[in-house]
């Protein structure tokens, strides 16, 4: 494997300001944490197409970027207004400026007892076990510069504990805002623990305030006690200039069901990795995904889903829409390991290619060491079919409002998966918006 | 209402419609009949705007107007309906959302409002009583999974709800049982009006019992070969195809 070293220096002399700025903390475990991270940083480098990995997507146009960590919080306040649009009317929500908690925006008021639910760093501050426990133990940065960078900057995200038989009835919503960032690095840590037997949704929302470049690295560790469920949905709707790279790594213990809805519509490069370990028996993973790019974007998908106990289950389907120049890439990884029969995997990707000149690659990738198992998977990628198109179009529906009912339908097989509504109906009305932009932009010959 | 004159179409280069004229005006039922491979369903493919096929010569007036100029949806606005011989499945579309979209296309060209939710629903419901069909198919993808009787039901309802000036209807009897195609006839005739017509394409006469046709023509390699009254289509029953064949090769004048 080879990597690129020539932006190290540059993250390096980074770090150390960011050290300098730490005060009282350079003894706290959290800080040896990072200073392990960095050096771990420095060793790897930046991949580069020749790593399998990254085979895939070129992220020079991200170390071009001279990117700047934010070492603090975001001084400027954000109108309340524009929250209140990009939220989906739920009773929780804790609002990230830059990476960090803007508490003056969020509303944490009326959660079960026992439940926490804030600002990592303030946690980290009163010691919470769970932070001791958890963080940094699922999400490796042996072999994952990203993760080894978001660990070295590592101060501020959102950590929800849920206690044991806890029902959440409302979701929590995270709002991720990116506001007056200019090549900033931005790396928000978050950690959900959730306790044997609870039932919690999550959504993340990624959302930009403004049209610079700028980097979101951001690693989510989720832990399943015995028992639980949580649907963790995604929507990743960052500004056409911005990068985004995000790292979701879930623990699963036995009888848990796990639901992934990850919903990527923005940034010029965005990269999702979700990583899930099923190492308990009768667990349920079912990952699911749609993007939607046009332009120049890049939406690389990879995920991965790691059978280590018999009698699992997984689905996952994964679904692109591609126009104009933009490319896709997914990766699907499934290992079955030796102890783990009676598996039960299945992988679906599906891609639309609106235009001739857009690109994905697919690579489904299993790995299976268990003999008695079931798992398949399957890729397809194709146009719009004439004959639905002339269909529609015979029953005095127009061509465009024909293509775009075909196209909404492709989505919405994966949209009605989530479950938490007003981000459903949010989502639907996004896509059409985004199919209704597409059209209007000049055809490109 | 629709006037096919010296129609040539194809694919390709490879001529399959070879000088097809026919008049039908309003109040008419007409039918086609004809072998396989004779250009039954390339003509309504061709009238319903197909563009895989490319027409080489002829023109078709439809209400005077030039009707191979216009867009499949601007021939389906201005009334003019084809009952598909195989429909198409669309996953992820409910028939209401598809149906609704098209008649509220059908209505704004007409100068009408919109229906709005509640308006829809009656009506569709109402029209769905025509061809015996359950509403639960109203909430279920256009098509998918349907049998291929309850698909030829489907392309009728949708005909009841859009209401066309001339409906084409390619092979409706194909696939359908005895019963089902009673109810799907049954359903066609309550659509018979004085003000519109059809065209019924079959290869069977079976259909023509439950849809009695003001005229039958036989279409043959391409061109029509033959035309006559109901009794015609009888004839073709007892007699089969070939005796149309014969006589229309012995009255092509040699080159």
């Amino acid at each position: 494997m080879k990597y690129t070293t020539e932006r190290n220096n540059w993250y390096l002399s980074k770090f150390a300001a960011f050290e300098r700025s730490l005060n009282g903390e350079s003894n706290s475990p959290v800080h040896a944490l990072r200073r392990d991270a960095i050096q771990r940083f420095d060793k790897l480098g930046f991949p580069t197409n020749r790593h399998e990995e990254w085979r895939f997507t070129n992220i020079q146009p991200i170390l071009k970027a001279d990117l700047k960590p934010v070492l603090h919080p975001h001084p400027a306040t954000v109108a309340r207004s524009v929250v209140e649009r990009l939220s989906f009317g739920t009773r929780y929500r804790l609002v990230f400026i830059n990476g960090y908690y803007a508490e003056n925006l969020s509303s944490v008021e009326g959660l079960p007892k026992g439940v926490r639910c804030g600002s990592l760093a303030e946690t980290q501050n009163q010691n919470h076990d769970a932070i001791r426990d958890h963080l940094a133990r699922y999400a490796r940065y042996d072999d994952s510069t990203f993760t080894a960078l978001n660990t070295a900057f590592l101060r501020d995200g959102a950590f929800i504990y849920v206690p044991d038989n806890t029902l959440l009835e409302e979701p929590i919503h995270l709002l991720f805002l990116t506001a007056d960032a200019d090549h900033s690095l931005i790396s928000p840590r978050n950690l959900v623990v959730i306790g044997a037997n609870s039932q919690v949704s999550i959504v993340e929302s990624y959302e930009s305030l403004t049209d610079r470049p700028y980097l979101t690295n951001i690693v989510t560790e989720i832990v399943l006690g015995e028992g639980s469920i949580l649907e963790h949905d995604k929507l990743q709707d960052e500004g056409l200039q911005a990068f985004h790279v995000s790292s979701t790594h879930v623990y699963q213990k036995g009888k848990t069901s796990f639901t992934s809805n990850s919903i990527a519509l923005g940034g010029s490069i965005a990269r999702s990795n979700v990583n899930a370990v099923l190492d308990g028996t009768g667990c349920e993973c079912t990952l699911n995904g749609l993007s939607l790019s046009s332009g120049t974007q890049l939406i690389d998908n990879h995920t991965s889903i790691d059978h280590a106990q018999p009698n699992c289950q997984s689905h996952e389907l994964y679904k692109a829409i591609l126009e104009g120049k933009s490319r896709g890439v997914f990766n699907g990884k499934i290992f079955v390991r030796q102890d783990a029969q009676k598996t039960d995997a299945k992988q679906t990707n599906k891609t639309l290619l609106l235009s001739d000149e857009a690109v994905i690659d697919t690579k489904p990738q299993l790995e299976i060491f268990a003999d008695d198992v079931k798992c398949t998977h399957g890729a397809t990628v194709g146009q719009l079919e004439p004959e639905q198109v002339f269909y529609l179009r015979t029953r005095g529906i127009d061509e465009t409002a024909a293509r775009d009912i075909l196209t909404f339908a492709f989505a919405s097989d994966v949209v009605r998966r989530v479950h938490v509504e007003p981000l459903r109906n949010q989502l639907e009305s996004l896509i059409h918006d985004r199919l209704d932009a597409g059209r209007k932009l000049p055809q490109q010959d | 209402m629709l006037e096919i004159k010296n129609l040539h179409a194809g694919i390709t280069g490879n001529e399959i419609l070879k000088g097809i004229s026919l008049k039908v005006s309003a109040g008419e039922v007409h039918a086609i009949m004809g072998p396989n491979g004779s250009g039954k369903s390339t003509l309504a493919q061709v009238l319903a705007g197909r563009d895989t096929y490319e027409v080489t010569q002829g023109e078709v007036l439809y209400q005077g107007k030039n009707f191979l100029e216009m867009d499949p949806e601007e021939r389906a606005r201005e009334g003019f309906f084809l009952a598909f011989q195989y429909p198409v499945e669309i996953p992820g579309v409910s028939n209401t959302y598809f149906l609704k979209a098209a008649l509220n296309a059908v209505r704004k060209h007409r100068g009408l409002e919109e229906l709005d939710a509640v308006e829809f629903l009656q009506l569709v419901k109402q029209r769905m009583k025509l061809v015996e069909m359950d509403e639960s198919f109203l909430n279920r993808p256009v098509n998918e999974g349907f049998s291929g009787g309850e698909k030829k039901r489907n392309e009728i309802f949708q005909m009841a709800v859009l209401e066309p000036k001339l409906a084409v209807l390619d092979e409706t009897d194909s696939g359908l049982d005895i019963d089902a195609l009673r109810i799907v006839a049954d359903g066609v005739n309550k659509l018979r009006r004085k003000d519109n017509a059809i065209i019924v394409v079959t290869h069977y006469q079976r259909l023509l019992n439950y849809i009695v046709p003001d005229f039958v023509h036989v279409l043959v390699d391409g061109r029509i070969a033959k035309s006559g009254g109901k009794e015609l289509a009888l004839e073709l029953e007892e007699k089969g195809y070939d005796w149309v064949k014969d006589e229309a090769d012995r009255t092509v004048v040699p080159a």
